[in-house]
């Protein structure tokens, strides 16, 4: 059902890239294994800034979970037959996404053996227990697509009928999964840097460009270690979503600059200042902030311009430009800037620490292990049929 | 009839053991009664009066009581502090009260700050396990370290900061151990309970026993005959962040 | 025929691990006879009958754990009608099973039972008073 034994034949340097991806994420495993013995010390949490990079990550990657749905609709909606090669590539992102999303949650957990109390103990009023049932069935959904389609090229035969409202569900389901997420931050009233209305469709936009942006690069990696083509058009499309999705995406973060700096109520100004220009002497976010800002407008003058959209050598970098900046803006600025200040108004610099560091290198690595190897199979069975 | 000086004697001393007996029973009683039958109360809350309390003057007996009641350990690290109640500086606490031209009376002073035991708490709505939960017969909000898988999002929720965690082991930084209490292990958030395990011994919370002044005025909201709402009724007193919908527990008498 | 002393070793070495069980509890330090465990002196009726407490006394503790931590219910009454506090450090250890060590550890080791983890929190006064500065 699987086809996981077409993961086992490879080149030289696929086998290479699994061992790379094997030692970072023995790496990851030891660390966690530290962090387990000694408690979560050995980060570089506080009592004060309690979440960082784990849950930072989680939320970023949801909305690269989620971003399979801008080929999916297309395609499976609106007959948009450029992205035929591609459907699959998407969903095997967000099956990869999405486990990583599930282990950043595992190992910030301070009693990872109790993370089933999540279950046994049912709690509909709590945001995160819809969140672990939208990302599981998120999962659950993607990696039945993912199987079923392949399964179905490989024999050479039409899909079976079933699958297609199960495709359709994935769609309003790959858009509740970042709604869920945005609703862990927007709905707590002490956290005024995060109480806006507009976070969920931020989030969204910000998917929405992240994750194609990703899935761009991965077409253009795969073209050069693998022959594979993904079709320009699919390409130019792709690329017009990237686009489309970060004006938007930046249209909504300047709509929070102006509700925060005109109205200037300090409750929420403090967060904004912080964040990009220091509070107090603490100027520690404010250098990322920045990049994180840069590379997002130089991105947007790369895509805006058809020409420099479409050119082969210009998009990759845009594309670069978009992750990393999303990346640092959702992935580090968001979370950090929501706890500092206190709210008895200290300000507790969050630095990670290498451990932590360390384990998150190793579920990306764990991501990149799956989608390499999910890849693999897919492109081996395009190539057999 | 005639009283000889032996029958006075007698008399008075008899008289003497009444009275002495007397107060023997009752006081065995009371003791046998508080300690029999815990505290009840519809909303349990706390009016801290600052005129009274020391705290400015480096008075830190609540905290310290609290401190060795529940095991709560000391880390030099301030970024691993684990506190269930401590003291901050009035305008960290109300900066609303502090502008350019007020100069409040308080200002600088050390306020004591706990959970705030809130009637509609944030914690409480996002806790996925219910390990923590506002306990219906009493208000106070409750913490089941048991169940509690160390997620962080009632820290995220409490607008008060009025939650710790336990980011290690905190056994070792424990000065010295109260056997009537658990320690917790690394792993769990913690924070004030307003002594439940003593108010279900009829005892008062460890922090207003402790307080000299009795700065720490503790009973049941919900009676108005009770000593918090009658001080309430007398004079001012301010809430932290009541804008923001939580209903709070605690008063501070300005 | 070259192969014989590959198989003998690799059957020897199964019929050494198949063994493990057996030889290695001679070997170790546990012994196989019944544990010795050290019975109150005080008291003789346990809060509940013994054959229920050897089968289930975890399942007594956690619904104790329960009721208390989350329903405020702190008084047991027991099948003889006598009232308890629930409680294993105030009651159970304080007042009969006064040594941890030579009661409840015992069977426990004997059982290969290794602990849950109540007392990474609750503590005993022995423990406590070992643990004392």
């Amino acid at each position: 059902m699987f086809m996981f034994e077409k993961a086992f034949v490879g080149s030289r340097r696929y086998w290479v890239w699994l061992l790379c991806l094997s030692a970072v994420i023995l790496a990851g495993f030891l660390c966690y294994l530290r962090q387990l013995a000694q408690g979560l010390a050995i980060t570089g949490l506080s009592r004060d800034v309690t979440w960082g990079l784990y849950i930072a990550q989680f939320t970023f990657f949801v909305g690269v979970a989620a971003s399979a749905v801008m080929v999916v609709l297309p395609y499976y909606l609106h007959d948009f037959k450029q992205f035929g090669r591609i459907t699959i590539l998407g969903e095997f992102l967000a099956v990869g996404a999405v486990t990583m999303c599930m282990l950043f949650i595992f190992v910030d957990m301070g009693q990872p053996a109790r993370v089933l109390n999540v279950m046994r103990y049912p709690t509909p009023w709590s945001l995160m227990f819809w969140d672990m049932i939208s990302l599981g069935g998120y999962l659950v959904l993607n990696a039945l697509i993912s199987f079923i389609m392949l399964r179905a090229e490989r024999e050479g035969v039409k899909p079976p009928h079933w699958i297609k409202p199960i495709v359709i569900l994935s769609i309003p389901w790959a858009v509740s999964i970042h709604t869920v997420t945005a609703f862990l931050y927007c709905g707590l009233p002490g956290r005024t840097f995060w109480m806006s209305a507009v976070l969920a469709p931020r989030f969204l936009a910000s998917a929405f460009a992240a994750g194609p942006a990703l899935l761009i690069l991965l077409c253009l990696v795969l073209r050069k270690v693998a022959g594979f083509d993904a079709g320009r058009e699919a390409i130019r499309q792709l690329g017009l979503i990237v686009t489309y999705a970060m004006v938007i995406n930046v249209f909504l973060v300047l709509m929070e600059f102006f509700t925060v700096f005109y109205s200037r109520i300090p409750e929420h100004l403090e967060h904004f200042r912080y964040v990009f220009f220091g509070l107090d002497g603490n100027y520690h976010l404010a250098p990322w902030m920045w990049l994180s800002a840069v590379l997002s407008l130089a991105a947007l003058a790369l895509l805006l311009v058809p020409a420099w959209r479409n050119n082969p050598r210009l998009l990759p970098v845009a594309c670069v430009f978009v992750f990393v900046s999303l990346w640092l803006d959702k992935g580090l600025g968001l979370i950090v800037g929501g706890f500092t200040p206190s709210p008895l108004g200290t300000i507790t610099n969050y630095t990670p620490t290498w451990p932590e560091a360390t384990i998150v290198l190793g579920v990306w690595a764990i991501g990149a292990l799956m989608i390499t190897v999910f890849y693999k199979i897919a492109l081996s069975v395009r190539e057999a049929s | 009839m005639k009283l000889t000086r032996k029958d006075f004697l007698r008399l008075s001393g008899l008289g003497l053991l009444a009275v002495a007996g007397k107060k023997a029973v009752r006081a065995v009683s009371e003791v046998a009664a508080t300690a029999a039958s815990p505290k009840t109360a519809k909303r349990w809350g706390m009016v801290i009066d600052l005129q009274k309390c020391r705290e400015e003057g480096g008075c830190t007996d609540c905290i310290k009581a609290c401190d060795r009641a529940h095991n709560i350990p000391h880390f030099a690290d301030r970024e691993h502090e684990v506190k269930w109640i401590w003291n901050q500086p009035f305008e960290t606490v109300f900066p609303q009260a502090q502008t350019d031209y007020t100069r409040q009376v308080y200002a600088g002073h050390p306020i004591a700050l706990l959970c705030n035991h809130c009637a509609n708490p944030p914690c409480v709505r996002v806790c996925p396990t219910q390990a923590t939960w506002k306990r219906e017969d009493d208000g106070i909000v409750m913490m089941d370290w048991h169940r509690c898988i160390g997620c962080r999002y009632c820290m995220a929720a409490c607008p008060y900061g009025s939650r710790s965690f336990n980011w290690q082991d905190p056994r070792p930084a424990i000065a010295s151990l109260n056997p009537d209490f658990p320690t917790r292990t690394k792993g769990v958030v913690e924070k004030c309970n307003f002594c439940e395990e003593r108010l279900a011994r009829g005892q008062r919370p460890a922090c207003v026993e402790a307080c000299g002044e009795k700065a720490m005025v503790f009973g049941d909201l919900a009676d108005p005959d009770s000593e918090p709402r009658k001080l309430l009724r007398a004079r001012f007193s301010l809430q932290r962040e009541p804008e923001l919908g939580t209903s709070p527990s605690v008063y501070y008498l300005v | 025929m070259r192969d014989r002393p590959l198989i003998l070793t690799g059957l020897l070495a199964f019929v050494w691990l198949f063994t493990l069980p057996v030889w290695h509890a001679y070997a170790g330090k546990y012994s196989p006879s019944a544990p010795d465990v050290k019975l109150p002196a005080n008291e003789k009726q346990c809060v509940a009958p013994t054959a229920y407490m050897r089968d289930s006394h975890m399942q007594l503790l956690i619904d104790w754990r329960e009721d208390v931590v989350r329903n405020n219910r702190r008084q047991f009454t027991a099948f003889n009608g006598k009232v308890y506090d629930k409680s294993l450090t105030r009651t159970c250890l304080a007042q009969c099973h006064t040594n941890k060590g030579e009661f409840c550890d015992r069977c426990h080791a004997y059982a290969g039972v290794s602990g849950p983890y109540c007392w990474d929190c609750h503590h005993d006064k022995i423990l406590t008073a070992r643990s004392a500065p």
